[in-house]
């Protein structure tokens, strides 16, 4: 059995090492059915007189319904139920509306227009999935095909066609406001007119289908207590079930869920498409049926990992610092929302990547276009930019002459720097990821490189909130009217600046604490072990500068003094020392 | 619709069934039978969770029609331990944490179990042939390498002893 390797050197005095479980290799629960092939995925639950569902699916990327003729498909052989957009009680959902958050814009049978290939209009249930095909085929359908939009730049565009009539601008609307994400920090503007030099880059990524072995699927049948039973392949149990309850408009006890052995998920099976589909045939037909997607099906319709676009742009200086980062993102949502929205709000969140950068700007657009709709995948939102991010640090590396590890650890946020989003950063431990990649690929990093370290050279004037540009470009509908900045602070919209030191107009004198409860526990235990274990506590050290720090060369300090420096007694004392500085800038005062 | 009558060995116990005129293997096995270790993953006979074994080679159920099995031997990953005991693939995919969903498992085990009976000393690149026809989306494919070649070893320890 593989096991994990620790680096437990480097955070000593983060944890106990007196785990029972994490670090030891452990017999999953659930392989003994696996192995034998008794596992029940949620088609291997029999049901007598079982119906099967399928759908009837636009073969354009857009287009109009002029009329729909299923007169043939309903007198064919084993045909029990044709399933029409009327048939469902609430036909219009987004999925994050159970948070709040979004308008509904998406139908579960669309009545009128589609907006993506693949999209169903109709479903209709026979004896047999032989028969059920038969007839989807036999459905004769009027379709206007109009005009459509593929690429999120050109759906921006003021002459657009609309997607999505919820968003007429083809973008989600954040705040009810704008119509992109904004992130600023600093003075962006004068740090690009400052700069040393200037790089930028435009990076993109395909959509990417989970693919999981098992495709999506459920089976649904009433029960004999007046609920219905719905085994499905979702990945999100009570997500699924709240969707149904509110497409169906059935109270959610009269919902009996089973779910939880999924045949492979990777974010494809949160949409919760199947489970209502499902559970809306054995309504309308007293029988069980299975709605399942087969294999063409889960490609083309199955949402994916969305395509996504970035342009970056650096102000560097010479030695490889970058001073001012800007991004402009798109999110290519397909036709309609799903968790699109949320993963520009979570990619917001990440930027500018794990670096210190003081002055850094960002547009986010959610944007719709005739693709299939996107969700989630493995960290979607995050792994998307942080591929452009990398690149873009590669790009800088070259730009500069500089070693493209040497560059990272040169810009890596330390603990108790201020990050773009104004939050502190804690537990940082780029540098030494940077230290281990670079020793296990045997790069050779020079010895300036090799001795930094997360745990000092942070806060200070890294901790500083600085004074801030902001604007009020993006509003939604002035692409349309043909105002459009795509930039960050580039247009001539109105402008005005928040004080250094504020979050959301309030002064902010002490560090924000993302956990005041978690520390304040850490800050017990940790007072006890520094009375049990270590010397007397030292006064607050003065406030650390940004490192000295050249690529090459020699060390600027004595060899000696370095390695006493970094002894791990003294790192970990330091360490503490360090945590209980913020500790006491949040709680003691 | 016209049905056939089939009489197949099914893990060695005589099975009989009805099947319509085109009814793939796959189907029967599951919804006729009641052997539900087969899985469909495709449909088209592209990854591999639906492999069988017929006469000891292993053929994708999911393209093989079910009144080609007349008189054969079929095996199911369901008769792969015998009672309670394990085979020693069923072990090694357990001990090498070859399964994660356990969605292609089945497969993978009946393609790797065609390849041991037939090559019981297999390369590490024999291994990977054998199942060059199942996917996996969950393990990255060297936990289930390892399994398979840690299960040939100990099968060839059994016979000498």
């Amino acid at each position: 059995m593989s096991t994990v390797e620790f680096r437990k050197a480097l955070f000593a005095d983060e944890r106990k090492d007196d785990f029972n479980e994490i670090g030891r290799p452990t017999i999953r629960q659930d392989i003994l059915g696996h192995v034998t092939g008794r596992s029940k995925f949620y088609d291997d639950h029999l049901f007598d007189g079982l119906l099967h569902m399928r759908c009837v699916r636009s073969p354009h990327h857009h287009a109009r319904i002029r009329a729909v003729d299923t007169r043939s498909a309903e007198s064919m052989q084993g045909v029990r139920r044709i399933v029409r957009p009327e048939d469902v009680p609430v036909n219009l959902n987004t999925l994050l509306s159970l948070i709040g958050f979004g308008k509904n814009d998406e139908a579960l049978l669309t009545p009128k227009k589609v907006s993506y290939k693949g999209e169903p209009i109709l479903a209709i249930i026979a004896d047999t999935e032989r028969q059920a095909r038969a007839a989807v085929d036999a459905v004769e359908v009027d379709w206007e095909p109009l005009p459509h939009v593929l690429n999120v730049e050109e759906a921006l565009q003021p002459d657009a066609p609309v997607v999505n009539e919820i968003y007429p601008n083809n973008t989600f609307e954040y705040y009810d406001k704008y119509d992109h994400q904004k992130l600023r920090f600093g003075d962006v503007n004068k740090a690009f007119a400052d700069a040393e030099l200037i790089v930028e880059g435009r990076y993109q990524m395909s959509p990417i289908e989970q693919a999981p072995m098992e495709t999506c699927g459920a089976i649904a049948a009433p029960e004999t207590n007046d609920r219905y039973v719905c085994h499905t392949s979702t990945q999100a149990l009570f997500f699924s079930l709240a969707t149904t309850s509110k497409l169906l408009d059935l109270p959610s006890a009269r919902l009996h869920f089973i779910g939880g052995t999924v045949g492979g998920g990777f974010g494809g099976k949160v949409d919760s498409i199947v489970e209502p589909m499902s559970v809306l045939g054995a309504m309308l037909t007293g029988r069980p049926v299975k709605f399942m997607w087969d294999r063409s099906e889960e490609m083309q319709v199955g949402a994916p990992r969305g395509a996504e676009l970035w342009d970056i742009k650096d102000a560097v200086d010479r030695n490889g610092r970058i001073i001012a980062r800007r991004f402009t993102g798109y999110f290519d949502s397909g036709a309609y929302t799903r968790l699109s929205s949320y993963a520009v709000v979570k990619s917001t969140g990440h930027l500018p990547g794990p670096y210190t950068i003081p002055n850094v700007a960002s547009n986010v657009f959610c944007v719709f276009t005739n693709r299939t709709p996107a969700t989630a995948m493995r960290g979607f939102g995050i792994t998307g930019v942080d591929f452009a991010i990398e690149c873009q640090m590669d790009r800088v590396a070259t730009a500069v002459g500089m070693d493209p590890i040497e560059l990272r650890i040169l810009n890596a946020y330390r603990d108790g720097d201020m990050k773009a989003h104004r939050r502190i950063a804690k537990n940082t431990a780029l540098i030494e990821c940077c230290q281990v990649a670079a020793d296990k690929a045997n790069w050779r990093l020079s010895y300036e490189a090799r001795r930094q370290s997360s745990l000092t050279g942070g806060g200070g004037r890294r901790a500083e909130i600085p004074e801030t540009e902001i604007d009020e470009e993006g509003m939604i509908g002035e692409r349309r009217q043909k105002i459009m900045p795509s930039e960050p602070l580039s247009g001539t919209g109105r402008r005005s600046r928040i004080p250094a030191g504020t979050v959301n107009g309030e002064e902010v004198k002490a560090a924000p604490a993302q956990h005041p409860e978690m520390e304040g526990l850490r800050s017990d235990s940790l007072r006890i072990s520094e009375k049990a274990n270590l010397p007397p506590a030292s006064p607050p050290a003065p406030p650390p500068q940004i490192p000295p720090y050249s690529k090459t060369g020699p060390s600027q300090r004595p060899e000696g003094k370095t390695s006493e420096r970094n002894s791990p007694a003294t790192r970990s004392r330091r360490r503490r020392s360090n945590i209980s500085r913020f500790i006491s800038g949040t709680r003691r005062r | 619709m016209a049905k056939f009558p089939v009489i197949f060995h099914l893990n060695g116990a005589e099975t009989a069934v009805f099947v319509d005129g085109g009814q793939n293997l796959l189907d029967v096995l599951r919804r006729s039978v009641g052997d539900l270790s087969p899985k469909y993953g495709c449909g088209q006979g592209t990854c591999g969770t639906c492999t069988v074994l017929i006469d000891g080679s292993p053929y994708l159920a999911c393209i093989t029609l079910a009144q080609a099995v007349k008189g054969k031997q079929v095996e199911t990953a369901a008769g792969l331990s015998s009672g309670a005991d394990l085979h020693p693939l069923q072990i090694a995919f357990i001990e090498n944490f070859a399964a994660q969903c356990g969605y292609c498992t089945p497969g993978m085990l009946m393609a790797a179990r065609a390849l041991l009976d037939s090559n019981p000393r297999p390369t590490r690149d024999e291994v990977i042939e054998a199942i060059s026809g199942n996917l996996c989306r969950c393990t990255g494919y060297d936990p289930i390498i390892a399994a398979i070649i840690e299960a040939s070893t100990r099968m060839r320890g059994a016979y000498l002893n």
